[in-house]
């Protein structure tokens, strides 16, 4: 149980690499842009890849209708997520300790991850939400409206995950440096679940063999 | 607990290879092609970039054009001496300045030599320098943005030919005399030239940091011509070479008076001598009148500085700074081997290159081996510093360009050709010919330390049937070789803008990674610079009407503006807002007096425009800047000079 005590408060710990490294990137490519241009959503705000890259950005869709890509106070979840990242390090932290002395079990370790999991739903479908208002919620007044063949106005929204064609641009959407660092940590308190739980299940054992010996 | 680290692993894994791609293909042309055709050689596919840039000088066209090798493609006209209206070089508001000399404005030079800065002998591509011939100027250019940023005038010379090259750690751009004249200028007989006139050979020190240039010292000497230069370098460090014809002092049909000698001289300068002696307090400040002009990249402005004192200097003064090396038949290009030992002189009457040895040079200066002196300048004996003699066959030796193989490479006029000939034992091992009457030649690197002997290019006079024909009036032509093999292959032909004299390259990983982008807007401090749509306005004073412009694609700030008068002079100051690689705007309104301008991202330009009718009059944005271009356009209304219309400006009302 002390090792996966460990391991439980090592795995939150990572969550931290969200305040350094984007939690996602989009890049959008186009004949114009071999260099692509891109956005990296971090957990407190969204910046551009290049110098210029979210004022260009704007730039080319202020032809579509789009507004402008929100600056970090222009949208609650930028003050909001950083605050819950911190909770959950704390909260794991906390949970690997009290493990390491024997306070608490492995079910709270699995119980930390449930509730991460949940918040990380959460926060996708927040995430989904806002691409769609972004991509669709165009100005009426826009010098290029296209329409679909269904005679539906086309919506740009960039795909939550993977690749999209939209006009001219080829863009990509893939989880970041960030995320991959979250996934990582969130998979080492699954790990210390499992240890904590194998390592009660064999201590159970060898209290029965004991038993059984005397 | 094994497949948990499997896990872990596999999500790692996965992240990497995630975040791994995406790089850009930054590929070479065809490569690993050993017995690849002459057309492989050159082309560099759709797409793909040169290997080196070249910069030739533009001759009358008063300029620098920028290609690429092996594929002769042209990049980029620089506009340096002369006026650009593609730009609005010479004729916006900012860059008048530049063109700014003692004679008033000069929109034009002949342009000769290009030479880029060095660090410890090798081309470090920090600046390019060039010289104007004409009304003698020398230039330099940045590597970063392209743009020349400062020409300074030479005063005391004429003709700036033997110019404008580089001491091996960019300590001085040297600038040489063609035509020698009166010092000071004097109301005197042509007839008096000999013995009077003077020529005078400028040392301009180049700040390190900023490549600010400063005419630290002119060495007056004889009234010869001095024809070309070349620094010394790794062991003849400190000194400098000059060709010199003309000996004879001749005034007038010099193609035959100045050709009597049948030897001229090579002058050896020790100036690393001339600079010590001048640091101690040597030379004469001499009344002076000459204009330097320094274009600021953060105000997007030049601004002309008149100066008025030069530091002159007789060499007689200085024992040991100056000796004549004997050369003959009217020596033209003079050429300085890569470790420093060899002087070649490139006798043009003769058939024959003379090579002095720099070590030989030394010996007989501290043995006191003089035959006799020019105006108290010591000559050394011919046979004291020959190195050896090139019997090469040609006629009529130009200039000498090396591989950095032992090998250098001679360019003869009269017959023709570019012959290949080892330096130490002078035999030759090659020619092949060029179309046709080549001048000068250009391996990158070719006069530095550090060669890139891969190719080099042919500077033709004459293009005749070369390409297809377009009247009287052609483009110059060059030839490219490939010297990467033990002899020269010619392997292309392509036509060269102006005038090429001399020229510069450089390989392309040294430029390519720090050629700028964009203007910074924020960085943008010129006076009448509009940072934002919000700062646009119009403002009168008196009859000055400020006009601060923005454009962003696609539309001027403001786009109506009423109440400028028939008499006005009205100052369209552009500022390009966008902040993204390659998207300039023009600006052109009718009936403008004076050019268009293009504008970089993030940059300001200002042109004049003085209405001399009542109307409403468009402009419009030059470049094809988007997909609305066509409709970034705006009026101007001009009312009669008595009017009471009141300045407004709008967009989009």
């Amino acid at each position: 149980m002390k090792n996966a005590s460990i391991i439980m408060i090592i795995g939150p710990l990572f969550l931290l690499g969200l305040f350094a490294f984007p939690l996602w990137n989009i890049m959008l490519g186009a004949p114009q842009y071999p260099e692509p241009l891109g956005m990296n959503i971090h957990i407190s705000g969204i910046e551009g890849v290049s110098e210029f890259d979210l004022q260009n950005i704007d730039g080319l869709n202020h032809y579509i209708g789009m507004k402008t890509i929100p600056k970090s106070g222009e949208m609650w979840e930028f003050g909001v997520f950083p605050k819950v990242i911190i909770g959950m390090v704390v909260l794991g932290v906390l949970i690997g300790l009290l493990g390491f002395f024997g306070k608490v079990d492995f079910k709270w370790f699995l119980g930390w991850f449930v509730l991460m999991s949940v918040l990380g739903v959460l926060g996708m479908y927040d995430f989904n939400e806002w691409l769609t208002d972004y991509g669709s919620n165009l100005d009426p007044h826009a010098i290029i409206k296209v329409i679909n063949e269904d005679g539906t106005p086309m919506t740009y929204k960039p795909p939550l995950l993977g690749y999209q064609k939209m006009l001219n641009f080829d863009v990509t959407s893939l989880p970041s440096i960030g995320a991959y660092m979250m996934f990582v940590g969130m998979s080492l308190t699954l790990v210390a679940a499992y240890i904590g739980w194998k390592s009660k299940k064999s201590g159970a054992k060898q209290q029965l063999k004991k038993a059984v010996a005397a | 607990m094994k497949k948990h680290t499997y896990l872990v692993l596999g999500l790692l894994g996965f992240a990497a290879l995630l975040t791994s791609c995406g790089n850009g293909n930054q590929g070479k042309g065809s490569s690993g092609a050993l017995n690849s055709s002459n057309a492989e050689k050159v082309y560099v596919a759709p797409g793909e970039h040169d290997e080196f840039y070249a910069f030739m000088s533009g001759g009358y066209s008063g300029n620098l054009t920028v290609y690429g090798l092996p594929s002769g493609r042209m990049f980029k006209e620089i506009p340096v001496f002369s006026q650009f209206a593609t730009s609005g070089y010479g004729y916006s508001e900012e860059t008048k300045p530049m063109l700014n000399t003692s004679f008033g404005f000069v929109p034009w030079d002949d342009s000769h030599h290009p030479d880029i800065s060095q660090t410890n002998g090798e081309l470090d591509g920090r600046w390019i320098f060039i010289n104007g011939n004409n009304t003698p100027r020398i230039a330099r250019i940045s590597l970063t943005t392209f743009e020349t940023e400062e020409i300074i005038e030479v005063p005391n010379s004429a003709g700036n030919h033997s110019s404008s090259f580089i001491t091996e750690n960019t300590e001085y751009v040297v600038a040489g005399t063609r035509f020698s004249v009166p010092v000071p200028q004097a109301d005197m007989p042509i007839k008096e030239y000999k013995g009077n006139f003077k020529g005078a050979l400028s040392f301009i020190s180049v700040d390190p940091e900023h490549g600010h240039m400063d005419i630290k010292f002119q060495i007056l000497m004889p009234g010869f011509n001095y024809d070309l230069s070349h620094p010394g370098r790794g062991k003849s460090h400190g000194w400098f070479f000059f060709t010199t014809y003309n000996t004879e002092e001749a005034n007038s049909l010099l193609e035959v008076n100045a050709s009597q000698n049948d030897k001229d001289f090579i002058a050896a300068i020790n100036w690393k001598k001339i600079e010590e002696y001048v640091n101690n307090g040597g030379g004469t400040k001499m009344p002076a009148n000459y204009a330097h002009n320094v274009y600021d990249e953060s105000t997007h402005t030049a601004t002309s500085t008149m100066k008025k004192e030069v530091l002159t200097v007789d060499p007689t003064k200085i024992p040991g700074a100056v000796f004549f090396l004997p050369t003959p038949k009217s020596p033209h290009g003079c050429d300085v081997d890569p470790s420093g030992e060899y002087i070649i002189g490139n006798g043009k009457l003769s058939a024959d290159l003379t090579v002095h040895s720099f070590d030989k040079m030394i010996a007989a200066i501290e043995g006191k081996k003089f035959d006799g002196e020019a105006y108290g300048i010591p000559i050394l004996k011919f046979e004291d510093v020959l190195a050896g003699t090139v019997k090469s066959g040609g006629l009529g030796p130009l200039h000498t360009e090396f591989d950095g193989e032992g090998n250098a490479y001679t360019t003869f006029f009269i017959s023709s050709e570019v012959v290949m000939w080892k330096l130490g034992t002078w035999e030759v091992i090659d020619r092949k010919p060029t179309y046709y009457s080549v001048g000068h030649l250009m391996i990158p690197g070719g006069n530095s330390r550090k060669p890139f002997g891969k190719y080099v290019v042919a500077m033709n006079k004459i293009t005749k049937d070369r390409y297809l024909p377009t009247g009287p009036e052609l483009e110059h032509s060059a030839q490219l070789y490939d010297i990467s093999g033990d002899k020269m292959e010619l392997i292309y032909d392509f036509p060269t803008h102006g005038e090429p004299h001399y020229a510069a390259g450089i390989p392309a990983e040294i430029l390519a990674p720090k050629s700028q982008k964009i203007y910074k807007l924020a960085e943008n401090k010129h006076p009448y610079a509009t940072l934002g749509p919000a700062d646009a306005k119009v403002v009168r004073d008196g009859k000055d009407v400020h006009i601060y412009m923005s454009t962003i694609r696609s539309h001027f700030t403001p786009d109506n503006i009423e109440g400028v008068k028939v008499g006005d002079k009205v100052y369209f100051h552009i500022t390009n807002q966008e902040q993204d690689f390659d998207v300039p705007h023009g600006f052109a309104v009718i009936g403008a007096n004076t050019s268009e301008l293009l504008v970089m991202p993030g940059q300001t330009k200002t042109i004049i425009w003085e209405p001399k009718q009542v109307g409403v009059w468009p402009f419009y944005c030059t470049d094809f800047c988007s997909a609305l271009h066509q409709e970034m356009q705006g009026y101007v209304r001009v009312s009669p000079a008595n009017s009471n219309i009141e300045l407004s400006w709008s967009l989009g009302e």
